[in-house]
């Protein structure tokens, strides 16, 4: 396995060729924000906080950096004018469910997120996904999925799966960014009841 | 049916087919596309085909159930060989007259014949009729005079001779390079060059690869891919067989919308025909080349007309766009390297190895070759499918072709490329019809779709409506798309309803460029386009709605009131009995009103006051006039009013 020399940020780092952007930016001690990465987990690309800019070949192009594998001489940018745009506009786009989520508060007063620019909208989730694959790829149960699509897309507790495998598990639980109280509301009410849980 | 065994008893079974066919006899064709089946054709052919057995004529006249001609306005359609006379919008009623008169008594009946609107004239041949003179279809042209559920009419216009001389005469790399030399580019929306794409999967590493067709068509008002699958499934069979020889691949889908029902089954009798034939599974045609396809109904997402979503549905997951930076040509369906290519880029094919790449490029522009199938719908006299060749005018299709728009209503601007395609204004109606051509005037070529507005039609809610369907239609994984256009919609509804504020453009805008530059696919990419363009070429009707809750097209409901001329208005009651809402204040010999309470907008007053009076106005961005006093309401006949 080779090694591959790339900038961030102007800073040269040492990257194995099987690395992500991402992770070789962490492996340096520079950081990008995520909401739905997991180091234990299979990259997800779906909150595109992780934006970054590349350039190669004399072209600027935005890309995230949690999917995107290490090239020789790439030279990122994990800031700039319109990464600190678009992950503003991310964040209030999610604010607008679950304005009182801390990682979100954190990462908005980082850049300048107004959590009041969309009307509220809470359900607390805001579809990372973390609980849903962990409970696919890590504990291998698939006791919680998405159900329906678009703005209607949902997680839901799967009763006959769940019953037997989540009241002694609840490791989905504290990775939730939002609020851990919403994966145990939506437990509750699908083991409960089954019937109208969605 | 004994299976062919080499390329020479291809021909033998085509000259036998050929010889046994009479072309002198007489032979109906009836299209028999889902358009024309929703407008009776089916009925229509069942008539046919009693009355030629009741007259005893079952041997002296041939009835072909063909796919579609494209003239879906007019349709039913009948077509009566050899003469090639053509009939239109038939009913059963008129079965027994054409049987007789024209079969028999060989006399054309004008009532049936298609009437040039512009100079009143009858037309007997398809030929001869603007909407098919002006058109180039060499794709689209087979499906009206072969039988899809009958591969012997493909082989005689020459079917399969292109598969068998790619595995006979040519090399895979052959292939590849014929198909690059011709620049056919998909047609399915992202206009990537076809034989580079050919070319990454040939070079790809790995055993097993895939050839799939998309026929996910999804955008609203366009059903090209659905007439060729319906009309002329073979030639899709044959163009795909021959991409899987050019890259390697033993196995193709065909992944189909399950809305789709006579195209699955058009496409499923195919497959089964060629099989028999051996022009597909093992050893086709003797070579030892062995390739099979399988139908894969898809389950009614849009998205997955997107090529990784489509994949991953195959793989039977749901079907969400796949995150990663690197391409389904090299790693696909099951991580393999997969080509994907849409109906109509499939279809494509056979003519491009019968006839030649330099043939092919003598059609088209600079960067945008052979034809192109529109499907020219809205606002417009012809509706129907078209096929052109690249670069003609925007004004030439929907005029010449098209037959322009209907009502003597004005032009206002058409709608391309599907959802996520965009709107262009009457000085963009000499632009050619090319990939980059409409990309760069701010739309797109997608898969075909053309909208016609009018005069009549608001452009923010043209814009709306799209990111409405957009929103339905997201698979909601990323936030830019999920959530970015949900916003946008939320903010166009407003604006529409009279509830835009300042700003809001500025919102939209940064809305827009979040889900262009960081959403996860191309659907959240192109998703703002609808937005874009009609704000780049119409903002002064956003501005309108904002600013002075206007609406200039006088459509959006919430802004736009109906009031009754009183100078104009003479009683005649009319609109006071359509009204659903007993919304007209009337009475004999009085001027009638509108009660604004109790209207509901709905347009019956206006449609039904008489052309003499147009007494009813649909007003915007002003306010209603006051009632006029009983006493000024009574009109006084034979004279003077309001006296």
């Amino acid at each position: 396995m080779s090694d591959i020399v790339l900038q961030i940020d102007g800073i040269e780092v040492t990257a194995n060729e099987k690395m992500t952007v991402l992770e070789a930016a962490q492996k340096a001690g520079i950081s990008i924000p995520t909401l739905c990465h997991h180091e234990k987990l299979e990259p997800y690309g779906a909150c595109r906080l992780c934006i970054v800019e590349l350039e190669s070949r004399g072209r600027s192009r935005l890309v995230v950096s949690c999917l995107y594998p290490v090239e020789k001489g790439l030279v990122v940018k994990t800031r700039s004018e319109k990464v600190d745009r678009i992950r503003k506009m991310i964040l209030e786009l999610l604010l607008s469910h679950a304005p009182d989520a801390f990682d979100l508060q954190d990462l908005a007063r980082e850049y300048g997120a107004d959590k009041y620019r969309f009307a509220k909208e809470p359900s607390f989730c805001v579809h990372c996904g973390l609980c849903v694959r962990y409970c696919a790829e890590v504990k291998k149960k698939e006791a919680i999925g998405f159900v329906n699509r678009g703005t209607k897309r949902e997680i839901s507790f799967i009763p006959e799966i769940a019953s037997k495998e989540c009241w002694s598990c609840k490791e989905c639980f504290p990775l939730c960014p939002t609020e851990a109280l919403q994966a145990a509301y939506v437990l509750a009410k699908a083991i409960a009841f089954p019937a109208t849980a969605e | 049916m004994e299976r062919i065994n080499s390329a020479n008893e291809l021909e033998a079974l085509r000259k036998s087919i050929l010889s046994s066919r009479d072309t002198n006899k007489p032979c109906i064709t009836i299209c028999s596309g889902s358009a024309c089946h929703a407008s009776g054709s089916k009925e229509v052919a069942a008539r046919i085909e009693e009355e030629i057995a009741e007259q005893g004529l079952s041997d002296k006249v041939d009835v072909r159930k063909t796919g579609c001609h494209g003239f879906c306005e007019k349709g039913p359609i009948i077509v009566i060989h050899p003469e090639k006379i053509c009939y239109f919008q038939i009913k059963p009623e008129d079965v027994t007259e054409i049987i007789s008169e024209t079969i028999i008594g060989k006399k054309i009946i004008e009532r049936l014949l298609y009437t040039d609107p512009a100079t009143n004239e009858k037309i007997i041949y398809e030929s001869e009729i603007p909407f098919y003179k002006n058109q180039e279809r060499l794709v689209f042209g087979s499906n009206g005079s072969i039988d899809p559920k009958n591969l012997d009419d493909y082989l005689a216009i020459g079917g399969y001779a292109a598969l068998a001389k790619v595995l006979f005469q040519m090399t895979p790399d052959q292939v590849v390079e014929e198909v690059k030399q011709s620049n056919l580019r998909g047609r399915g929306g992202g206009g990537f060059p076809a034989g580079s794409k050919w070319e990454g999967s040939r070079n790809a590493p790995g055993d097993i690869k895939y050839v799939i067709v998309n026929a996910d068509e999804g955008d609203p008002g366009a059903y090209m891919d659905r007439s060729l699958l319906e009309g002329n499934p073979h030639s899709v069979l044959e163009g795909l067989t021959i991409g899987a020889y050019a890259v390697g691949s033993h196995e193709g889908y065909i992944y189909v919308r399950q809305e789709y029902p006579l195209a699955v089954e058009n496409v499923t009798i195919a497959i089964k025909q060629a099989e028999e034939y051996g022009l597909l599974g093992k050893n086709i045609l003797g070579s030892g080349f062995d390739f099979t396809v399988k139908v894969h109904m898809g389950a009614g997402a849009f998205v997955c007309g997107e090529s990784t979503a489509l994949m991953t549905a195959l793989e039977g997951r749901a079907g969400e766009p796949r995150p990663k930076y690197i391409r389904s040509n090299v790693k696909g369906l099951w991580n393999r390297p997969s080509v994907l290519n849409n109906v109509e880029t499939w279809s494509n094919v056979p003519l491009i190895i019968n006839k030649g790449a330099d043939w092919f490029t003598s059609f088209g522009t600079e960067s945008s070759k052979g034809t192109k199938i529109f499907s020219v719908v809205g606002k417009i006299n012809n509706t129907g499918l078209v096929e052109v060749p690249m670069g003609m005018t925007l004004r030439d299709i929907i005029y010449n072709i098209g037959g322009g728009i209907p009502g003597g209503k004005k032009f206002k601007a058409v709608q391309t490329g599907g959802p996520s395609g965009g709107c262009l204004p009457e000085g963009l109606l000499d632009l050619q019809v090319g990939f980059d051509e409409l990309t760069k005037a701010g739309s797109m070529m997608g898969s075909g779709g053309m909208i016609v507005l009018d005069e009549d039609t608001c452009m923010v809610d043209v814009a709306r409506y799209f990111l409405e369907f957009l929103t339905d239609e997201s698979c909601g994984k990323c936030v830019p798309c999920r959530e970015g256009i949900r916003q946008m919609l939320q903010t166009l509804t407003n604006i529409t309803q009279g509830r835009g504020k300042e700003g809001d453009i500025e919102l939209l805008e940064e809305l827009a460029e979040t889900a262009q530059e960081a959403a996860l696919c191309a659907l959240g990419k192109s998703a703002p386009n609808p937005f874009l363009s009609t704000l780049k070429y119409f903002r002064d009707e956003y501005e309108a709605h904002i600013k002075e809750k206007r609406c200039p097209a006088l459509s959006c409901k919430e802004l736009i009131a109906f009031y009754i001329d009183p100078e104009k208005c003479r009683a005649c009651s009319i609109c006071a009995r359509k009204c659903p809402s007993n919304a007209i204040i009337g009475g004999k010999n009085l001027i009638h009103m509108v009660d604004q309470e109790k209207c509901t907008k709905c347009g019956t007053c206006f449609e039904v006051c008489p052309p003499r009076f147009r007494a009813v106005k649909k007003i915007s961005g002003e306010p209603v006039p006051d009632p006029i006093p009983e006493e000024a309401r009574i009109i006084v006949r034979g004279g003077k009013k309001n006296e």
